[in-house]
C-alpha cells in the first residue's frame, strides 16, 4: 500500500521547530533567574534582576551588601556554570555519538571523564597548593586527550574504526582510569582528599567566576565551530563511505568532533566533576523530538542541556533543605523516566 | 565525464587489495565491476569516489586528478550510492534527499527554494515523492535504494558510482533500479554480483580477481565461460536466455563437474 504521509515524521518540525527554539530560550532565561532566587536564603526574583542589571550596567550603589553577596558572587556563578556544563556535555555526547555512530556513546563511556578525573586528581594530590587552577584544568584535559588517544589508537585497523572496539576499549580504559584515581584517593592525605572527592562527585556548589571561565569559553567555541559542520555530520551519522562520497572530508571532521568532544569534557569536568548521564541523554532526547538533523539538534541539545542542568542543580539544593545532594542522583532521577517516554513515542512514530 | 583510473595500488595493513589498476569509462556509458567477494571492487570505486587514496596511480575525472582537488569538489562531480547506510537514526526520506546538497552549500547556507526542487524532482525522478515523509528507515530494500538513486541524482554529479546496489533486493526490485540507472544516463561504474545483469544493463565489465584486472571490455569479451569458471571457481556455461535471448549464465559446483569429468 503507498501511503502518502503529507506531515513530517518528527514530532516537531517546521515553524514548530522555531517555536520550540523561542520557548525553551525563555525557559533558560527563567530556570536561571529561579535558580538564583532558591537556595537556604531566598531572594525574590524582582531582587535577583536588580542585582544582576546593577552589576551589568557598573553601578552598584543603593544595593543591599548581602542579597548582593548571594546573588551576584554566589549564586549566579553556581548556577551559569550548571548551565554551561549542561550545554557543554550534551554537545560533547552529540559529538561522540556522531563520531561512532554507537547511541551508547558518551563522554563517559568513552574514557574520557575518568581520564579528566586522573589527571585532575594526579595534580591535586602532588602539585598540593602549587597547582593553580588553571594547572588542574590542563592536567584534567590531558588526561581525558591522553584517553581517547588510547582509546582510538586501540579500536582502529587500518585507519578504519571498529565501533564495537571502541565501545569496548573506552569501557576499560574508563574502569582502568576509576581504579588509579581510586588508588591515588587512598595514598592522599586527608587535606588533599576533599578536593578530590569534588571531582569524582561532580558539583557546580563550588563555583566562582574565575571557574566558570574555562567551561564556559570552550563550550562557546566549540558550539561556534560545530554549528558551521552541522550538515557533513549529518553525513557522516549515516555512514563514513556515504559522507565521503557526499564530499565530507571524513577524516578531518572525525578529527574535530575528537578534539572538541574532548576538550569540551575536560573543561566540564576539571571545574564541575564528573556529571553523568546529561551527555548520553540529552543528544538522544533531542532527537526524538527533532528527527536526527545536526542543524536543529545542535542548538537545541545546547539548550536543553542548559535547562536541564539548572533544573537538577535547583533539585539538589532544595529537595533535602539545607542539605546538598549529589547532582549525579538527580539528572538519572529526573532525565530517565522523561526520556523512556520520549522512547515510547518513536516507536509509534516508525509504525 | 570521463573517467580515468591509472595504475592504482592500494595497500592495507601490509595487505596488497589493488596492484596496477587500470579503468577507463567514457561519458554517458555504464561500467560494470565484477569479480569475487574481496577481490577489490569496492576498494576500487572507493578510490574514485576520494575515500581512499591509492598508494601510487592517479585517479581523474575529467581533466581534474580527484586528490589534487578537494573532497567537496570530489562531492560535486561523483555521487555515491555506498554500502555502508547506518539504518539507526530517523532521518525523514526528503532529509535523507537533501543531504545531496551538501557539496554545493556553504558552511552556514541554508536550504533554498530551488534546493527543494531539485530535492523534489530527484524524487520524483525514482518514483518515491509519496514517501518524502516517512523514515527512511521504515522503507523496504527496494524503496531504500531508490531513495539513495535520489540523493545521488540531488547531488548533481555528472558520475554516478554504486557499490552492489542490488544486494538484498527481490529480483523484481534489482530490475527496476538497475533500468533506473541505466536510463540515467549519467557516466556510471557499478559493481555487480549478478552476471546476467551485468552483461544486460553494462556497455563495458571489468573483471577483478585478488586486485587485478583480469579482463576489460564488452560484457561478451569479457564473460568467456573460461573465464568466469576459473575466476569464481564454479562450473559455467553460456545459454541462450529463452525469454530476451541474451547469454545467460548457468553455474554448477566446480565439485560437481571434477566428479563428472573423472
Amino acid at each position: 500500500m503507498l501511503r502518502t504521509e503529507t506531515a513530517s515524521p518528527h514530532l516537531v518540525a517546521g515553524a514548530r521547530y522555531g517555536v520550540l527554539v523561542i520557548a525553551l530560550a525563555a525557559a533558560l532565561v527563567v530556570a536561571v533567574a529561579l535558580s538564583i532566587g532558591i537556595g537556604t536564603v531566598d531572594v525574590p526574583v524582582g531582587q535577583v534582576l536588580e542585582v544582576i542589571w546593577a552589576h551589568l550596567r557598573g553601578d552598584l550603589g543603593g544595593l543591599d551588601p548581602l542579597t548582593n553577596q548571594i546573588v551576584w558572587d554566589f549564586r549566579t556563578p553556581r548556577v551559569l556554570l550548571a548551565a554551561v556544563a549542561g550545554a557543554g556535555l550534551s554537545l560533547a555526547g552529540l559529538c561522540l555519538q556522531t563520531l561512532v555512530r554507537n547511541p551508547l556513546a558518551d563522554p563517559y563511556v568513552f574514557g574520557v571523564s575518568a581520564g579528566a578525573s586522573l589527571g585532575a586528581v594526579i595534580a591535586l594530590t602532588t602539585g598540593a597548593g602549587a597547582v593553580a587552577a588553571i594547572g588542574v584544568a590542563g592536567a584534567a584535559f590531558v588526561g581525558s586527550l591522553v584517553s581517547l588517544v588510547v582509546v582510538f589508537a586501540m579500536a582502529q585497523r587500518g585507519g578504519k574504526l571498529l565501533g564495537s572496539s571502541l565501545v569496548l576499549a573506552g569501557v576499560a580504559i574508563a574502569y582502568l582510569g576509576t581504579a588509579l584515581t581510586g588508588f591515588i584517593q587512598l595514598q592522599a592525605d586527608p587535606s588533599e582528599l576533599r578536593g578530590v572527592m569534588f571531582w569524582l562527585l561532580g558539583s557546580v556548589a563550588g563555583a566562582t567566576w574565575p571557574t566558570l571561565l574555562v567551561p564556559l569559553l570552550a563550550t562557546v567555541l566549540t558550539a561556534a565551530v560545530l554549528l558551521t559542520q552541522a550538515r557533513p555530520m549529518n553525513a557522516l551519522s549515516t555512514g563514513d563511505d556515504t559522507a565521503a562520497g557526499l564530499g565530507v572530508a571524513v577524516n578531518q571532521l572525525r578529527l574535530l568532533l575528537l578534539l572538541a568532544s574532548s576538550l569540551l569534557t575536560a573543561a566540564v569536568v576539571s571545574s564541575a566533576g564528573g556529571i553523568g548521564f546529561v551527555g548520553l541523554i540529552v543528544p538522544h532526547a533531542v532527537r526524538l523530538v527533532v528527527g536526527p538533523d545536526h542543524r536543529k539538534v545542535m542548538p537545541l541539545s545546547l539548550l536543553t542541556g542548559a535547562v536541564f542542568l539548572v533544573l537538577v542543580d535547583l533539585a539538589t539544593r532544595t529537595v533535602d533543605k539545607p542539605n546538598e545532594m549529589p547532582i549525579g542522583i538527580f539528572t538519572a532521577a529526573l532525565g530517565a523516566p522523561f526520556f523512556l517516554l520520549l522512547l515510547r513515542g518513536r516507536k509509534r512514530a516508525l509504525r | 565525464m570521463k573517467i580515468d583510473v591509472r595504475n592504482v595500488s592500494v595497500t592495507i595493513d601490509d595487505t596488497p587489495i589493488l596492484g596496477d589498476v587500470h579503468l577507463a569509462v567514457e561519458p554517458g556509458t555504464v561500467t560494470g565491476l565484477i569479480g569475487p567477494n574481496g577481490s577489490g571492487k569496492s576498494t576500487l570505486l572507493r578510490c574514485v569516489y576520494r575515500a581512499l587514496k591509492p598508494k601510487c596511480g592517479t585517479v581523474h575525472i575529467g581533466a581534474d586528478d580527484v586528490w589534487r582537488a578537494s573532497a567537496r569538489q570530489a562531492g560535486r562531480r561523483t555521487a555515491v550510492v555506498a554500502q555502508d547506510h547506518d539504518l539507526d537514526n530517523d532521518f525523514s526520506v526528503e532529509e535523507t534527499v537533501a543531504m545531496g546538497r551538501l557539496p554545493h552549500k556553504g558552511l552556514l547556507e541554508r536550504d533554498t527554494g530551488a534546493d527543494r526542487d531539485i530535492v523534489g524532482a530527484a524524487l520524483s525522478r525514482v518514483g518515491m515523492t509519496w514517501a518524502a515523509n516517512r523514515v527512511f528507515a521504515s522503507l523496504s530494500g527496494g524503496e531504500r535504494q531508490r531513495v539513495l538513486v535520489a540523493r545521488a541524482l540531488a547531488q548533481q554529479a555528472p558520475v554516478l558510482l554504486l557499490d552492489e546496489p542490488t544486494n538484498h533486493l527481490d529480483i523484481g526490485s534489482q530490475h527496476d533500479l538497475l533500468e533506473l540507472v541505466r536510463d540515467l544516463g549519467l557516466t556510471t561504474i557499478a559493481a555487480l554480483h549478478d552476471l546476467d545483469h551485468a552483461t544486460a544493463y553494462c556497455d563495458n565489465l571489468v573483471l577483478l580477481d585478488t586486485g587485478t584486472v583480469i579482463a576489460a571490455g564488452d560484457p561478451a569479451s569479457v564473460l568467456t565461460e573460461d573465464r568466469v569458471s576459473e575466476v569464481f571457481g564454479v562450473h559455467s556455461a553460456i545459454v541462450s536466455h529463452p525469454l530476451t535471448g541474451r547469454p545467460h549464465f548457468v553455474t554448477a559446483p566446480a565439485a560437481d563437474t571434477a566428479a563428472e569429468t573423472e
